[in-house]
């Protein structure tokens, strides 16, 4: 015991250092809600208002694949309510342990206070053979990155109104308030956005990662192939020189990259087939333009119309 | 937010105003064109009023009511009786050997492990976890546990055969370290590459703790038969081992953590003989968010004191590494790690050792590691040697340890 009498000042003091962080107060009556990424944060928002507290795990700006499970999350997620994730084994890699080590019965999955915003979605590539790595690190639940239909963010924010309003009865008319309101202000955006979009109907794309099938199946784009050769597998010089040769050939000019990715190949695919590079946010808070779910989409599109004129 | 009120307020006075319109005379109007012609301006409105109904309309239709969708099981693979099958995983473990190691020497080829992985919730209380290692000595239960998560006051509890939460090398398995062997701290006194692995109970909670510091208590206890550290000879001999543990982010990037372990057990000698072990490790981690599959760092020391009852004196032992490990990009990392050990059985004695390591990543579920290795067992020999390690993995993915 006597190395355990030397230790405890160490821990002390280690304390004290941390004590000078606040931890922000639970406030009383509402809902704690922890979601795997900023996304299902920012539907949680749109629906739960001021009657909720929200934290997302996975920031905006980082590769949800690819989230450590951090200690820290546990301490949100103890006293969590209600865990909201994206599914499809997106976040196989890293909420599993986090889920077990919390301590925390509500929001095992099947639990009441687990929510499943994949199964209010429209799925695609869900695979009809057999997968197998070979093709990489794929999905075999179908692809989960479908909040880039606001479609689906719309039928996850419905489903949310709906578990929010059973999780606090008294609340419920306040989150359909709060959804029909959302809803109107996507449908005028949505009009927006396709209005932008109409004179590139139907253009072909390299997208870095498979993760825009949903957003190019909404805006009628066609991804013609993927920087990485396989998902999760890095490029390789012979892939990149087909990448290049499939450009010329076709015609393709944009290469859509997200913000965690390396910007060094698809800026020399770029160079070598007068193409763009275009870093467009795959998710809330990306970057500062993209704060909300209706605003990754404006920043997206804005920047997707804009790459489209300069490379006519 | 204010808007949509705004307009669904205004909605409703206009149609409010509508029904009393349609049955008394229209109040005048102030604008200067209603004023010239009502009944124009009425018309107006109400196509105005109809319009917006449309929209609204068109727009509830537009998104098919909530309906979940029912779970894609299977595919063209499997049928829907397999989805209750447990996840099967395995991580293959192929070890190379050259140069000269005279005091630990290693086959210059060999399979060092293949150790399946079976898990799956069990019921909404509890999940399972086995971990059976297949080897060039034969087929060992490495873990086989059960951990109960569905316990009031927040505790974990786990039962069955595990790794013992003494710092983090003991609970690691081969294929997670970041070398291809385990260091001499762990080899001469926490029982080597099987470690602190027994039968017995566990006990984890988190503790509050002052602002956003995370900290961890984990009791467990065993059998008290851990190879040559712990052995019980009476029914009663069991082990225990403490965890404490406190973790904190720095920020977004950077964190710390560090750890307080105690263990104590029976050993060969008898019943009356104990061993006591006590450990801290201290972490530091790095990884930029935006970066993640780029760069990342990860320095890790840690140090065990041993304390060995037997004839004519009791020993007591200390050891410790250091650890320092770099992604440099998607495919490589870098690392280095000093070793310095006295040895249980003969504290006098010194072992050291540093290596020098290469990863390469193939991808996410395959590696190749190289370890460049010096080593000086006092009184007994040195080892110099190159050693490469093929790591897979096949089956379910799973969970990237922390």
């Amino acid at each position: 015991m006597k190395f355990q009498a030397r230790l405890r000042p160490i821990l002390l003091a280690l304390a004290g250092l941390l004590f000078l962080a606040v931890r922000p107060a639970l406030a009383a009556g509402k809902l704690n809600i922890v979601t795997a990424t900023q996304d299902l944060g920012a539907l949680v928002t749109e629906v739960g208002g001021d009657k909720v507290n929200v934290l997302a795990i996975a920031k905006g700006y980082q590769d949800p694949h690819f989230v450590e499970a951090k200690p820290s999350f546990l301490l949100n997620l103890r006293r969590a309510d209600l865990l909201v994730v994206v599914g499809l084994e997106l976040e196989v890699g890293w909420l599993p342990p986090l889920i077990n080590q919390s301590g925390n019965p509500k929001i095992q999955p099947a639990s009441v206070g687990y929510f499943d915003s994949s199964r209010y979605a429209e799925i695609l590539e869900i695979p009809t053979a057999q997968v197998s790595r070979a093709m990489g690190d794929v999905h075999p639940m179908g692809n989960p990155h479908y909040w880039l239909d606001p479609q689906n963010g719309l039928r996850v924010a419905q489903g949310l109104a709906q578990k929010l309003g059973q999780m606090s009865p008294g609340d419920a008319g306040y989150f359909n308030q709060r959804l029909e309101s959302f809803r109107q202000r996507l449908t005028a955006a949505e009009r927006r956005w396709d209005e932008q979009m109409k004179p590139y109907r139907g253009r072909k794309i390299i997208t870095y990662h498979q993760s825009w099938p949903n957003f190019v199946k909404r805006f009628g784009l066609t991804v013609a192939d993927y920087v990485e050769p396989r998902p999760g597998i890095p490029p390789s010089p012979a892939h990149v020189v087909e990448l290049i040769t499939l450009m010329k050939r076709q015609g393709v000019k944009l290469i859509l990259v997200e913000p965690y990715f390396d910007l060094k190949t698809p800026q020399s695919v770029a160079r070598e087939t007068g193409g763009q590079v275009v870093v467009l946010m795959p998710s809330v808070g990306g970057n500062k333009e993209s704060g909300d779910y209706i605003q990754l989409f404006d920043y997206d599109v804005n920047q997707l119309v804009k790459a489209f004129q300069q490379t006519r | 937010m204010s808007k949509s009120y705004l307009r669904a307020s205004l909605l409703t006075l206009a149609t409010l105003g509508l029904a009393q319109a349609q049955s008394v005379p229209a109040p005048k109007d102030p604008t200067p064109a209603a004023s010239q012609d009502p009944a124009k301006a009425q018309e107006e409105r109400i196509r105005k009023l109809e319009e917006e109904v449309q929209a609204l309309k068109a727009a509830q239709a537009a998104v098919p009511a909530v309906q979940p969708q029912p779970l894609q099981i299977g595919g063209a693979g499997g049928s829907a009786a397999k989805a209750l099958n447990p996840d099967i995983s395995l991580n293959g473990d192929f070890l190379g050997a050259m140069g000269r190691n005279t005091v630990r020497p290693v086959p210059g080829l060999e399979m060092h492990e293949a150790e399946l992985g079976i898990q799956s919730v069990i019921d909404p209380y509890a999940r399972g976890d086995v971990f059976l290692s297949f080897g060039d000595s034969g087929v060992s239960v490495e873990e086989a546990f059960i951990t109960f998560t569905d316990l009031p006051g927040e505790f974990v509890a786990k039962v069955g055969k595990f790794r013992a939460a003494f710092g983090k090398v003991n609970a690691t398995h081969n294929h997670a370290l970041s070398w291809t062997d385990r260091p001499l701290v762990t080899e001469n006194l926490v029982n080597g590459e099987d470690g602190l692995d027994d039968m017995g109970l566990s006990l984890t909670r988190i503790l509050p703790a002052p602002g956003d510091l995370f900290l961890e208590a984990t009791a467990q206890v065993f059998k008290g038969d851990s190879g040559a550290l712990f052995k019980s000879s009476q029914n009663n001999d069991l082990s225990y081992v403490g965890h404490l543990r406190g973790y904190e982010d720095l920020n977004e990037n950077t964190n710390v953590e560090l750890g307080y372990s105690f263990a104590q057990g029976h050993n060969e000698l008898g019943h009356a003989f104990l061993t006591k072990l006590q450990g801290l490790d201290l972490s530091l981690r790095w990884k930029p968010l935006r970066r993640s599959i780029y760069n990342s760092l990860m320095w890790r020391t840690e140090a065990v004191w041993s304390q060995r009852d037997q004839l004519p004196t009791t020993q007591k032992a200390f050891g410790w590494y250091s650890s320092l490990d770099y992604r440099l990009d998607e495919r490589w990392t870098v690392g280095t790690r000093y070793d310095w050990s006295q040895r249980a059985t003969l504290a006098s004695q010194v072992d050291k050792g540093g290596s020098l390591l290469a990863t390469y990543w193939m991808s996410e579920f395959s590696q190749l590691r190289a370890q460049y290795r010096l080593a000086d067992y006092q009184g007994q020999g040195r080892a110099n040697e190159l050693r490469l390690q093929l790591i897979f993995v096949m089956g379910a993915h799973g969970a990237h340890a922390f």
